[in-house]
């Protein structure tokens, strides 16, 4: 791995008592935001990074923890002095979002108006009250403008909100394999993983918490759903082909081929510590993400609101957000004439390659960053 | 004559076009010409490239890149989005010849095309010895050449004729990147030409 890790990192808290008023109509009266930097903010405040996370993400980004050698970042190899996101020169900034199930204010966190857990009466959160949240939280570091905002997936999708929320404060957006809206097809596979949750008996309607139990049956179907989504078929092929845990069938629905051992292992890990009710509402925020929609559907006028350079970049064995998803966006910044690479890179892990350390994909991120003057 | 970055085509280019211009240079390399004609030409470009390698290269150039394969089609530009659309020294290498330059001619008001001459005497003396010709402008050997279409500029013209395109301008180059002004299908090395649509 080139260049180095952040090391040892702490997470910050910052509460925020100015309603925060969402898209869907509801209010957060109240809330606190989980976030870490790493480097150094400059004097002029003009080389900050803000790092939005996906559906599973949260703040803790890059290093580890003092006292959790072992609990590192969900995107380290891309930030540390010599990584593509140079703590030697910028100023990174990475937040768990609000409906979150990692510290910031979210359905399991304590509403103050019924001293229980929100549960079900949380309210519904999209991407751009994230980006206003991730706006005051910006506000409150004194950074006006950000040198870049940046993510993968539905982090992507944060960054593009952001050029077009927050036009002004935005230099750069590095969108990565993402998409300007979901498809049909998208939107079902968030369905069904819904459908998981909402039916496990231990649900509650959501305030499973007051039973003292958690979906975890559903939550587990859930992300072995999403995960085989997040994954190429020639990388699954790859990995564990038609291999068995033993040498014969056993013509019976215990585990018995490797890729079953691994799924049920990736979805019992997953529900041992998410919240079901957050994987809701990020599902949700994903399926509600489409900016266009505000110009009656014309993405082109949408880019046109926006001032900032674009690198879009998309994983040419990603089939939930396709190549092709990605180039959407590009055309409609290409005729709004704005300034935009795009990079479609060969990695085989699907949805997954954005996370994966790649000297070509990091060779571009870094080259793109690297121009940026501060 | 020295000429821009060893390329004296880009001189040609570069002489084409006017400040605030819109570019789109085809198979762009890692954007040397862009690079060029933003800085000297103050234009506003943008490059086509499939190579991994390049695309970084642009990216380090500070080109406006996008990755993609010219075969396809050029789906993410919209219709007359440029003033300019380069393809330099490339449509040799291009398998759909009339479909690339009828998209060229779509996203953009004029096509400037450089391309090797076949007919060039050299190439003509080393085909009559024997061999296929290896010179200044067709650089490679038979068995690793990305090209796969061999033409002549009389070629080029009759094919722009049946396609109703207009030859607005041409240049031809010898191997040194000098002006030949007679016998141009025998002497010159290297043709430009900018093409347009007929009005």
């Amino acid at each position: 791995m080139s260049g180095q890790s952040v090391g040892a990192v702490q997470p910050q808290r910052a509460h925020f008592d100015q309603p925060l008023h969402l898209r869907s109509g509801g209010v957060l009266p109240a809330y606190d935001l989980v976030y870490e930097t790493y480097g150094t903010l400059n004097a002029a405040k003009s080389n900050a990074i803000l790092v939005c996370h996906a559906l599973s993400g949260h703040h803790h980004l890059a290093g580890h923890y003092a006292d959790q050698p072992n609990n590192i970042g969900w995107w380290d190899n891309i930030v540390g002095p010599g990584r593509p996101l140079d703590t030697d020169k910028f100023f990174i900034v990475a937040l768990n979002n609000p409906g979150g199930c990692h510290g910031s204010t979210g359905p399991s966190s304590i509403n103050p108006a019924t001293g229980k857990p929100w549960g079900a009466a949380f309210p519904i959160v999209a991407v751009n009250d994230w980006v206003h949240a991730q706006a005051r939280l910006a506000d409150r570091l004194g950074i006006d403008t950000w040198a870049a905002v940046m993510g993968g997936s539905l982090g992507g999708m944060q960054a593009l909100r952001w050029s077009i929320t927050y036009p002004e404060r935005v230099r750069h957006a590095i969108v990565i394999a993402a998409a300007p809206k979901l498809s049909a097809q998208n939107i079902a596979f968030n369905d069904v993983a819904r459908q998981a949750i909402l039916t496990d008996p231990d649900f509650h309607g959501g305030n499973y918490y007051e039973h003292n139990t958690r979906p975890v049956r559903g939550l587990r179907l859930a992300r072995m759903l999403g995960h085989i989504t997040y994954l190429s078929d020639d990388q699954m092929g790859e990995k564990f082909g038609r291999e068995l845990r033993n040498t014969a069938f056993s013509f019976g629905f215990d585990v018995e081929f490797e890729v079953e051992s691994y799924l049920r292992y990736q979805g019992d890990k997953f529900a041992g510590h998410f919240d079901a009710n957050t994987y809701l509402l990020m599902t949700k925020a994903l399926d509600y993400f489409d900016p266009a929609r505000e110009d009656n559907g014309d993405l082109k006028a949408t880019m046109a609101r926006t001032k900032a350079n674009f690198l879009i970049a998309s994983f040419s064995t990603d089939w939930r957000f396709t190549p092709a998803r990605s180039k959407e966006i590009v055309a409609a910044l290409l005729a709004a004439g704005r300034n935009v690479s795009y990079a479609e890179i060969d990695l085989n892990f699907g949805h997954d390659s954005f996370l994966m350390e790649d000297a070509h994909y990091h060779g571009i991120v870094g080259a793109y960053l690297g121009n940026i003057k501060l | 004559m020295t000429h821009t970055l060893g390329r004296p085509d880009f001189d040609v280019i570069a002489a084409w076009v006017e400040p605030g211009h819109r570019v789109l240079d085809l198979g762009c390399g890692d954007g040397t010409l862009l690079r060029h004609l933003i800085d000297t030409r103050g234009v506003h470009g943008v490059g086509v490239e499939i190579d991994d390698a390049n695309v970084l290269a642009a990216i380090k150039n500070n080109i406006n890149i996008i990755q993609g394969n010219l075969e396809r089609g050029l789906e993410v530009f919209a219709d007359q989005a440029f003033d300019h659309v380069v393809l330099s020294r490339t449509l040799q290498t291009v398998r759909h010849t009339e479909e690339i330059l009828r998209e060229m001619l779509r996203v953009g008001r004029e096509a400037v095309v450089s391309f090797p001459n076949f007919a060039y005497w050299k190439n003509l003396r080393s085909v009559l010895d024997g061999h296929m010709p290896v010179s200044e402008d067709l650089p490679y050997a038979w068995y690793d050449t990305p090209n796969v279409r061999f033409f002549t500029l009389l070629d080029f013209e009759a094919l722009c004729a049946k396609m109703g395109l207009v030859i607005r301008e041409r240049s031809v180059l010898d191997e040194e990147g000098n002006a030949v002004t007679g016998e141009v299908n025998f002497l010159g090395s290297l043709a430009v030409y900018r093409l347009t649509q007929a009005r």
